[in-house]
């Protein structure tokens, strides 16, 4: 599980980095991702890129004509971070030369963030900017309910998931409907997609119409595979009174009358006896008591299953493991976010792709990081020289950066982003056929 | 035999078929001419109607009971159309025309800044969708009649997500069953979507036949929105021709009422009572201007027009209010014979008294709020819509306003409503019920508290009078030829309608 092999220091980044952008950074892929097929014009080159170098120096508006420039450009910068911006009306490099007001932000990718400190109330076994693979699920989760509600209920068909490289996991959309999006629109799916609502003063953080709408059921389908493993097992959110208190400071003020008018059920239908209560207070008594009784977790867990209403119930899986989203970051056509392929400086993971089909295989410590690759590619290139005789001298050098990833563990996330790109020119193909048919060329 | 009737209607049979309906999407300008007359009137009846929207919009929850009664009166007092009547007559007709000539003048006034825009829209949604929502079985053929065909679904695909539609609108399933569903793109619905109220699949929001009002109204919108920034573009060849300018700035800036500029109460107000006026009688804006000037012994440019405006509409004569300046200033290092060459010039200009002679009107909320943003070092603007809600916040704490009232200030301006966010500083600081006015001049602020505060001794309504003066002018001056201002004392004059008579005369005269 930990790199023990390979530990990472980030001091050796000024070493590894320029390796990592000579021999492995995929440039090709990259470029034609971004590239688009070439559709519409310059949507390549009005690209905006931003770089941090060495001790925080941060760089806008920077943009490229075609991929051997930017390829040159992060040999000879070696950036510790690199974003990616919109696209705008004219080249970001040459903003200052636009007429005032002209200059603006056109498209971009529809994106999402999530942050595993935004789970902090609800995880048990980690805070901040850790993680662990207990709370490795919760990411699980958002990934699966968020796809599908993009795939199945926007139509949303091209949808990058990647590793942020430290503590969570972002997605690009990236059809031309999603990329031509306006900020309202992006901030109406935001919130569509949003069901965790308040900040440090909301205790309870889910409040659900009835009936349930039909993206939420599915999520809740989803969070119901995972639940008892992950919240009551692993997280042991009933373990103790400190902890179950959290879960019950869920259930509604005036749960009495509610039980009682929307479910019809005789209040204190507890499982180990029918008692009475008279009031909210007692009922909530009942609970504890009860809790302490039963002694573990999952009876615990099973007792307010008895007690409380469906509806109650789903509010509290759903705080527990609802993907939360920073609206904000989806909302902007402007917002920079961090590329896929680039390192993170504090851990020296490389952001990669992840591949939603085997989701359960991915495993946030096994992603390679930069000195894991560069001491791969070394122990590889070491092998080669002590077993082939060099070819023709100049060719070499090309075949070696083709090649040079291949020998690594980059290998695996460099596929999965192939096939998603393949799967994008496919579709592009697609759509030029169909036009071409309308127009009834031959 | 009964021919009366018939005639009647084949005389309104080609405004018939040009307005077939009490409400329209405006999506081609009026080629007819029109008097002069009914120009001006026009614009100026609809921006009335707009007001009146705004106002209604905001004492009253759209589309409750109360509102639409409110709204529907406001229509038909101005003669707006609204509603399709059982058997139509050549007013309904004239009424929709007018409807139709008066959307395309405002646009042009309107299309001019981002803020007018969205103003302009607001209201004018509002409007769309209270006339859509009287259609009522109706709305199918105007819909057809505009081209606008939404997708439908077919039985099976209704039959295979009933429980799905049912669960995201909260429909109960024989409502289902009878209604017709539409599938539209999600961008078109967004609030729609926003809420999570609707069911979506791949993109496409599934629309019940009620609900078709919500897409209508984004459409409106959006084509409005189009057009007015096309309009905006177009604008600069417009304004090139100098006598449209100043008709669209008047419409865009003016603000329907009395202008102040005729004064009853000149060299009734002493110096010495100008501190304590302010205290009790001023609004915000000219309180904050007047403890400008105290503090700081001046008052930039923008802070003097603003201010001596105000001090010629309460009633200072130019004698009076040249020794108030001056004595402020001099006290701040200004040397008296400075400021007789630099400041009394322009106190005497806007008293008319120099250079073009015209005499100027103290400014509307309207142009206080939308025109001449304050920048550092600058006291004038409006205090609601200028300052920093935390400053705003502390201002109105050291005026003495209770907290429940300061949040119920704040809740107005973050809605972007400043002259109710005024009024209700009026009602709190004055301790009254309800206003009984609308607020939009300084002048009629100070006004109206005066004669809450003495009893409403000699300050007579006026709204009337000055209002029907401009009228008479305008429409004397079409009669004669020329129109240009021989009169620069006439009370009836004032800066604004200047630049209008002449340009309504220039038009027409040749």
């Amino acid at each position: 599980m930990a790199s023990s092999d390979n530990p990472y220091d980030a001091a050796e980044l000024p070493d590894l980095l320029p390796i990592y952008y000579r021999r492995l950074f995929p440039y090709s892929q990259y470029y034609r991702w971004l590239n688009y097929g070439g559709v519409p014009e310059k949507y390549f080159q009005n690209r905006e890129f931003s770089f941090t170098l060495k001790d925080d120096i941060y760089v806008r508006y920077l943009s490229f004509n075609n991929q051997n420039e930017l390829e040159k450009e992060m040999q000879k910068v070696v950036p510790y971070k690199i974003d990616i911006g919109a696209v705008y009306s004219n080249k970001p490099s040459q903003h200052n030369s636009v007429k005032s007001g002209s200059f603006h932000a056109e498209s971009k990718e529809l994106v999402f963030d999530i942050d595993m400190t935004d789970y902090d109330d609800v995880r048990t076994c980690c805070s901040s900017a850790d993680i662990c693979c207990k709370c490795w699920t919760l990411m699980t989760i958002a990934i699966k309910i968020l796809d599908r509600a993009l795939g199945e209920d926007f139509g949303f068909r091209h949808r990058l998931w990647v590793y942020s490289g430290r503590r969570g996991v972002h997605c690009w959309v990236c059809d031309k409907n999603a990329r031509n999006l306006s900020q309202a629109a992006r901030s109406a799916v935001a919130e569509y997609l949003s069901v965790v609502k308040g900040g440090t003063d909301a205790i309870k953080k889910v409040h659900l119409t009835n009936p349930i709408h039909p993206s939420i059921r599915q999520a809740i389908t989803v969070i119901d595979s995972y639940f008892e493993d992950y919240a009551v097992n692993e997280q042991d959110i009933f373990e103790s009174k400190e902890t179950w208190q959290k879960v019950l400071a869920l259930v509604p003020d005036d749960i009495l009358s509610l039980e009682l008018t929307t479910s019809g059920k005789s209040v204190g239908n507890l499982c180990n006896g029918g008692i009475f209560f008279n009031s909210d207070a007692q009922f909530r008594e009942g609970l504890q008591t009860d809790f302490v009784k039963v002694r573990n977790s999952a009876e615990r867990w099973k007792s307010l299953q008895c007690t409380l209403n469906t509806i109650h119930l789903e509010e509290i899986k759903l705080q527990y493991c609802y993907p939360r989203l920073d609206v904000n970051v989806s909302k902007g056509i402007n917002h920079l976010l961090k590329s896929p392929f680039s390192v993170h400086p504090k851990t020296g993971r490389i952001s990669v792709p992840i591949d939603v089909k085997n989701l359960e295989t991915f495993d946030p410590f096994s992603v390679p990081t930069i000195s894991s690759l560069c001491r791969e590619l070394d122990r590889k290139t070491k092998e080669e020289q002590e077993n082939t005789h060099t070819e023709n001298g100049e060719g070499l050098e090309v075949k070696r950066r083709i090649r040079d990833y291949k020998k690594t563990s980059l290998l695996g996330p460099v596929k999965i982003f192939e096939q998603f790109i393949e799967k994008m020119e496919q579709s592009q193909k697609g759509q030029l056929l169909e036009q071409s048919d309308r127009g009834g060329d031959f | 035999m009964q021919f009366t009737r018939s005639t009647r209607r084949l005389r309104a049979s080609p405004l018939a078929e040009t307005y077939p309906f009490p409400v329209q999407f405006y999506e081609h300008p009026p080629t007819d001419n029109i008097s002069l007359q009914d120009f001006e009137n026009f614009a100026v009846e609809r921006l009335k109607l707009l007001k009146s929207v705004e106002t209604i919009g905001v004492s009253y929850i759209k589309a409750s009971e109360s509102y639409n009664k409110k709204l529907e009166s406001e229509l038909r007092k101005l003669k707006f159309p609204y509603r399709v009547s059982s058997g139509e007559k050549l007013d309904d007709y004239e009424m929709r025309r007018k409807d139709h000539i008066s959307h395309f003048i405002l646009r042009l006034a309107y299309c001019q800044s981002e803020e007018l825009r969205r103003w302009f829209i607001q209201q004018e949604l509002d409007v769309f969708r209270f006339r859509f929502n009287e259609l009522q079985d109706k709305q199918q053929e105007f819909l057809q009649h505009n081209k606008l065909e939404y997708q439908t679904i077919g039985e099976e695909e209704k039959e295979l997500q009933k429980k799905n539609l049912a669960d995201s609108g909260g429909y109960g399933s024989i409502k289902i069953s009878e209604w017709l569903f539409y599938k539209v793109y999600f961008t078109d619905v967004l609030e729609l979507v926003r809420a999570r109220k609707v069911f979506l699949k791949d993109g496409f929001v599934y629309i019940p036949h009620p609900e078709i009002a919500v897409i209508v109204l984004n459409e409106f919108r959006q084509r409005l929105s189009k057009s007015l920034a096309l309009a905006s573009r177009a604008l600069p060849v417009v304004q090139s021709d100098e006598r449209l300018q100043p008709l669209l700035n008047n419409l865009s800036h003016a603000y329907v009422g009395q202008d102040y500029s005729i004064q009853k109460n000149v060299g009734k107000i002493s110096l010495e009572q100008i501190d304590g006026l302010a205290a009790k009688s001023y609004a915000p804006c000219m309180r904050q201007l007047h403890k400008a000037l105290r503090d700081n012994h001046h008052l930039r440019h923008g802070g003097r027009m603003q201010y001596g405006l105000f001090l010629k509409g309460i009633g200072l004569t130019l004698d009076q209010a040249l020794q108030f300046w001056k004595s402020e200033f001099i006290r701040g290092k200004v040397d008296p014979d400075k400021f007789d060459k630099l400041y009394s010039y322009n106190i005497r200009h806007s008293f008319g008294k120099e250079g073009k002679r015209v005499d100027y009107t103290p400014f509307s909320c309207m142009k206080i709020i939308m025109s001449n943003a304050p920048g550092q070092g600058d006291y004038h603007g409006c205090p609601f819509r200028h300052s920093d809600l935390e400053l705003l916040k502390q201002k109105l704490q050291s005026y003495k306003i209770p907290p429940a009232g300061i949040s119920q200030i704040l809740d107005l301006v973050k809605g972007m409503h400043y002259q109710l966010a005024c009024q209700k500083y009026f009602e709190l600081s004055h301790n009254a019920e309800e206003v009984g006015f609308s607020l939009n001049h300084p002048n009629q602020y100070f006004i109206e508290s005066q004669k809450l505060l003495n009893g409403s001794r000699d300050i007579k309504k006026e709204s009337s009078q000055p209002e029907n003066q401009q009228r008479n002018q305008g429409s004397q001056s079409t009669r004669g030829t020329s129109a240009c201002v021989s009169k620069p004392t006439s009370q009836a004059e004032s800066a604004d309608m200047e630049g209008l008579e002449e340009l309504l005369s220039d038009v027409y005269t040749e």
